[in-house]
């Protein structure tokens, strides 16, 4: 029988030829990636046990991003765990704070993470690297020890949800609408313990970004992953980043692949989404209601990239946030922070009245930089909008694509941003 | 006898859990101050030793902070019983031997203070108000090997040290 991509890495890196969904799998993982929230428990627990040596230090990558700069004392001694921790073990990859930025996009930019590798991370946004064709997933700290440890770690195999798309965004439309349409569709569980594959012209289409934003938000409909198969896209992607083909491997599904659920969307059909309170699944049309906002946040691991700061920029460019309105933009790298530098993106949204942040998940889980108070109303790029995510309980979040945060930021309003595609000073 | 806890909404999120604002702290004894505390923050004040949560489907959705593991262990629940799991609560359920049990029909079998009898080898759990016995799915023996060995971490050393 034919294998899905996410079955054909998993029998290769746990030595089957083939596997089938509900086998319990003992991997070995290509990558451990760690922040400074999940990691000092696993080393913690490693150490208690005496178990401290590390599985191959060439193979873990260290990016603290959730809470630094430290906002306070607390925060500076985890980031001193995970900083002490890898020059004692000379792991080798380490994007410190002024050399990173969020874990997830850091390390898509790298050319670590290849195609058909396994990668685990102490973080639920890992599914993110999905996008190049490898099975990335997250765990939580007790799995990061193991996989610290070891290089091992155990999968039961996922089935795979296939996500067919045709047809053509509308001007306006972009993969975040897509991802909040499709998790609409299923259910925030609706992949509960499947893999989200993609396909279809519109995936086919679709630049690295895109990818990443569609992979990233896999597990806000409880996926396990999700991932793309590899094009001239993601090879390209990958050469701009020093990746030849002969360092990796290219997994496709099977034309008789077995998939547990096919979902097929007309991307024309689409229109700019929103997910109301409090779950990812919440989707309406933006503009559906007229609702006042007080906060508006781009950046987070799924929309903090040099595009959608590109989209915000196009929208807020000789215009102004609206008064009353705290517009907050946190590009998700140093390097994209530079690139927006240079574009003199950062010149619009500062003229705009934003307040740019340094890289780092900020406001986006409510640790820092940005965190909602009582009753707050926030319009946000990021990817959740539960209860108390990104501060008071009793605030509001809406999840949006940066193009519509940036259209309500200048409204004060939920806004539909094709109010603002084709008119005005934003057209250029 | 454990009482039960009914939290009957669906999808319970790590968030709601154990809020991120706590994650300074990975010690469990200080994590268990503030369990559930964006869903119900009297919950602490209630809950005793052994105690049992029912929850509605996909408890533990979202991030895949142990912590949530932690923070409603160390506040004395025993188990958790959801018609189902997300998937990473789930497998650190596992990973630290903490009961996640799926049950199709908890919800309507109890009321928030109702008492019960857990019987892990029969698979049963018995709501003592209404005599009423609920069948949940077997602990999977993979997960009863996890336990064994006294957690992922134990088997791993064992297995490839």
């Amino acid at each position: 029988m034919g294998m899905t991509i996410a079955e054909k890495i998993l029998a290769a890196r746990s030595g089957n030829e083939s596997v089938v969904p509900g086998q319990l799998l003992m991997c070995d993982t290509s990558w451990v990636l760690c922040h400074e929230i999940t990691t000092p428990a696993a080393l913690r627990m490693l150490e208690e046990r005496g178990m401290d040596k590390v599985f191959n230090p060439d193979r873990i990558v260290a990016v603290p991003d959730h809470s630094v700069p430290a906002m306070n004392i607390k925060a500076a001694k985890m980031y001193q765990k995970l900083k002490s921790w890898v020059h004692e073990k000379g792991i080798k990859h380490f994007f410190d704070v002024g050399r990173g930025g969020i874990a997830h996009v850091v390390l898509e930019n790298t050319g670590l993470v290849k195609p058909g590798d396994t990668l685990v991370s102490g973080d639920s946004h890992t599914c993110n690297a999905g996008a190049l064709g490898a099975f990335a997933t997250g765990v939580g700290s007790t799995d990061l020890a193991g996989a610290i440890y070891s290089g091992k770690v155990w999968f039961k195999v996922p089935e795979t949800m296939l996500i067919k798309v045709t047809g053509a965004f509308k001007p306006g439309v972009t993969p975040k609408d897509l991802v909040l349409e499709v998790i609409k569709q299923i259910g925030a569980d609706g992949a509960n313990y499947m893999v989200m594959e993609w396909v279809g012209e519109t995936i086919d289409n679709m630049d690295m970004e895109g990818r990443f934003t569609l992979t990233n938000m896999a597990i806000e409909a409880g996926g396990k992953t999700g991932i793309v198969a590899v094009d001239d896209t993601t090879r390209a992607f990958l050469a701009a980043r020093g990746v030849t083909p002969d360092q990796y491997t290219e997994y496709q599904s099977d034309p008789d692949a077995k998939y547990k659920v096919v979902i097929e969307i007309d991307a024309g059909a689409l229109e700019p989404t929103v997910a109301y309170p409090h779950i990812p699944s919440n989707g309406k049309v933006a503009g559906t209601d007229k609702i006042a906002v007080t906060h508006a946040y781009v950046g987070s691991c799924t929309n903090g990239r040099i595009s959608d700061l590109r989209e915000v920029a196009a929208i807020l460019k000789g215009r102004k946030v609206a008064d009353g309105v705290q517009m907050i933009v946190v590009p998700a790298t140093q390097a994209i922070w530079k690139q927006a530098a240079q574009e003199g993106l950062m010149e619009i949204f500062v003229d705009a009245g934003a307040s740019v942040s340094y890289p780092s998940c900020g406001a986006c889980l409510g640790m820092h930089s940005g965190v909602l108070g009582p009753n707050d109303i926030c319009i946000s790029s990021s990817n959740r909008n539960f209860v108390g995510r990104m501060g008071d309980p009793s605030a509001q979040i809406y999840l949006a694509s940066p193009a519509t945060v940036a259209a309500s930021a200048v409204t004060g309003y939920i806004t539909d941003p094709r109010e603002f595609i084709g008119s005005g000073s934003a057209a250029d | 006898m454990p009482k039960v806890h009914v939290f009957g909404r669906d999808h319970i999120n790590t968030d709601e859990i154990i809020p991120a604002r706590h994650l300074t702290t990975d010690v469990e004894s200080e994590l268990a101050k503030y369990a559930m505390e964006d869903y119900d923050k009297d919950f602490v004040k209630r809950v005793q030793p052994g105690d049992i949560i029912v929850a509605g489907a996909d408890f533990g959705c979202g991030s895949s902070r142990e912590h949530a593991v932690w923070a409603i262990r160390g506040a004395g629940v025993a188990a958790v019983l959801a018609p189902n799991f997300a998937r990473i609560f789930y497998r650190n359920a596992i990973n630290n031997g903490f009961l996640a049990l799926e049950c199709a029909d908890i919800v309507s079998a109890f009321q928030d203070g109702d008492e019960a009898d857990l019987d892990l080898k029969a698979g049963v759990i018995t709501n003592k108000r209404t005599g009423q016995v609920v069948t949940f799915v077997p602990v999977p023996q993979f997960a009863l090997d996890v336990q064994k060995s006294g957690g992922w971490l134990e088997y791993m050393k064992e297995t490839f040290n």
